[in-house]
């Protein structure tokens, strides 16, 4: 028997719940305390756990620090790119109104994607920066 | 009063982890009790009605800062021993006593100028807040006022900030991301560039 199983375990039974609360706060932002923020910081936390309980290289399989960088970028490219969105409907830069069929449609199409873009990009620069920690540790 | 309970007994646990930072000299263990401090800030947070920011202090202070210290922990291998042991005292005790005592009581001056938690005539409540509270359901739908202001008002602020953010891990991988450079493998590719 390995002497970490029971880690293993927890962590494996732990994990998609960590994913799936990071995406409740991420989507549930508009109604509930929370946003895209805090849902990136969880989103990370899950898979830093991941690498803490089985490994740097393991976690590097899943998540390839090359689409971490891309993901880091898409996010600002979806929020600025929002903003673009509503200056080609006629809006103010960032001024959501334009997006949906109503005011309402569209702030909250907006809000979702505007929260989305710094969902992904928190999640990629927590996770980032994590492994350029981690990562000086071994040669 | 259960609000003045738990308040207090928040804020002394608070002191009680700060001075127990200050006294210890295990790095580990000082890295674990800066993660309670953020823990019991967030409680505070969430007695003062704001669950948003102490969402954002649970997370970031007491979760993915405590582990980027302890990565950073495992990088530097300091013995747990201090390094100012030995440094010569050159300084009297009291110098410092002096200067923390005034800097403490002129803040503490300065707060009988604050206005009282959640008074309405506070500067904070009566700018623009009133126009969100009243407005942000009509405009937006959003229920979340935080998340309303965050994302749609102040859109452009947030922007700002998811900019920061990606500034700070283009930095980090600039300064420290990827593999650590090789002298003898440089070397050898130099070598070969040359005989090309």
């Amino acid at each position: 028997m390995r002497p970490d199983l029971i880690l293993h375990v927890i962590a494996k039974f732990v994990i998609p719940l960590i994913i799936l609360y990071a995406l409740y706060v991420q989507f549930h932002g508009d109604f509930g305390p929370g946003g895209g923020f805090q849902a990136g910081v969880i989103f990370s936390a899950a898979f830093i756990l991941y690498s803490l309980v089985f490994g740097l290289d393991t976690a590097e399989k899943i998540i390839p620090s090359h689409w971490l960088r891309i993901l880091a970028a898409l996010g600002v490219v979806i929020y600025a790119g929002v903003g673009v969105a509503s200056l080609l409907l006629g809006g103010n830069y960032l001024d959501y109104t334009l997006l949906g069929s109503n005011q309402i449609a569209g702030q909250h199409l907006g809000i979702l994607l505007v929260e989305l873009g710094v969902g992904i990009t928190v999640a990629a620069a927590m996770l980032i920066l994590f492994f350029a920690f981690a990562g000086r540790g071994r040669d | 009063m259960i609000d003045i309970v738990i308040d207090i007994t928040l804020l002394a646990f608070l002191a009680i982890t700060s001075v127990a930072i200050v006294r210890m000299t295990n790095l580990f263990a000082i890295v674990m009790l800066f993660g309670i401090f953020s823990l019991l800030s967030a409680g505070l947070f969430v007695v003062m009605d704001a669950p948003d920011v102490a969402f954002t202090e649970a997370a970031v202070g007491a979760g993915i800062s405590t582990v980027l210290m302890l990565a950073t922990l495992a990088l530097v291998k300091r013995p747990q021993k201090p390094y100012y042991g030995e440094a010569p005292q050159s300084h009297r005790a009291w110098l410092p006593l002096i200067v923390v005592a005034v800097t403490g009581s002129a803040l503490v001056y300065g707060t009988w100028d604050i206005p009282g938690f959640g008074a309405p005539d506070a500067p904070a409540q009566s700018h623009v807040a009133r126009y969100y509270i009243e407005n942000t359901m009509q405009e937006t739908g959003v229920p979340n006022i935080v998340t309303a202001v965050l994302a749609s008002y102040r859109g452009f602020d947030t922007l700002g900030e998811v900019t920061v953010i990606f500034t700070a891990a283009v930095a980090v991988l600039l300064l420290i991301g990827g593999k650590r450079s090789k002298p003898a493998v440089k070397t050898n590719k130099k070598g070969e560039q040359d005989e090309a």
